[in-house]
């Protein structure tokens, strides 16, 4: 088991593995995108109280819950390379940030699309909407020290280092709701039971955050890909590689 | 005129299209990029080997 791992570990597995992943992930995504789309903007009924200004939460709750999960990816994956100076996750983790930056940003403008409406302002500095924030501009770090460092062990470790002691952050985004007093409104979907919503609305929710998670996973395979050509390009088989394309 | 009353999303159409354009765009450009970036990256490569090639 251990041995498969190490041997995935190599750049040169990781990208022939990655390349084999990518149709698994981006086809179910395309799917699941249209037909989330269309059950969560046409079919599902409108909300009794907020009419059709709730459909924003097919796009808001998905990249919410994309911010932490990528967070989270990103600091195993960051942890794992750091302890055992494994290359391939050393990659991956750089892969995750952009992406994890982008679904912040997407929970925090829709977020204020969502709040003007029904809140009936853009922006309040509660506990959720700040460590929220918060977030971005810890992913937002991340990127700025990879890109500042030269050496890439150095850089490797310093954003490792970052990554893991921004971990903190994700329970303190998740239970904010709970904590403090929040205009945010409290859970609706937990893990633990069930629902407080009906499933012609859950449904379609379910759908939409399982298409960008598979987004997200097509996304930073292609990212990890070009990352590997890029530092492998010394090597000969990148060359029968770029031949063969 | 049932596309109009779709389209008006109940008088909040500017903030759900918004958004869901705002998604539409950033995650079209997120794919873009890398696919971008590995034709620019193979070009290079060709450029490199070539270059090795000379001298």
């Amino acid at each position: 088991m251990f041995k498969a791992i190490t041997k995935l570990a190599s750049l040169r597995n990781f990208y022939f593995f990655a390349g084999k992943l990518i149709p698994w992930f981006g086809w179910p995504t395309l799917i699941l995108l249209l037909v989330g789309l269309y059950w969560g903007l046409v079919v599902a009924p409108p909300d009794y109280q907020q009419k059709d200004s709730y459909r924003i939460i097919f796009i808001h709750v998905p990249a919410a819950w994309m911010s932490l999960f990528i967070y989270m990816v990103m600091a195993f994956s960051a942890a794992a390379s750091l302890i055992w100076k494994t290359k391939a996750s050393e990659v991956f983790a750089n892969s995750c940030a952009p992406i994890g930056a982008a679904f912040t940003f997407l929970a925090l403008a829709t977020g204020s699309l969502w709040g003007k409406p029904m809140w009936g302002t853009w922006w309040e500095w509660d506990a959720r909407l700040t460590s929220e924030l918060v977030l971005l501009f810890l992913y937002l770090g991340y990127i700025a020290l990879q890109s500042a460092i030269e050496d890439r062990r150095t850089a490797a470790r310093a954003t490792a280092i970052l990554a893991i002691v921004g971990v903190v952050n994700i329970p303190i985004i998740h239970f904010s709701v709970e904590w403090w007093f929040t205009l945010h409104q409290g859970p609706t979907v937990t893990k633990m039971g069930k629902a407080s919503m009906d499933s012609s609305m859950l449904i379609p929710l379910l759908i939409m955050a399982v298409a960008f998670k598979t987004y997200f996973f097509t996304v930073a395979l292609m990212r990890s890909r070009n990352e590997i050509l890029e530092r492998e390009s010394h090597t000969k088989w990148v060359q029968e590689e770029r031949e063969r394309l | 005129m049932k596309l109009i009353e779709f389209l008006s999303m109940d008088g909040y159409y500017l903030y759900v299209w918004l958004s869901f354009g705002l998604a539409i765009v950033v995650m079209l450009a997120l794919l873009n990029n890398p696919i971008k970036r590995k034709t620019q990256l193979l070009k290079q490569l060709g450029r490199k080997k070539k270059r090795g090639k000379r001298s």
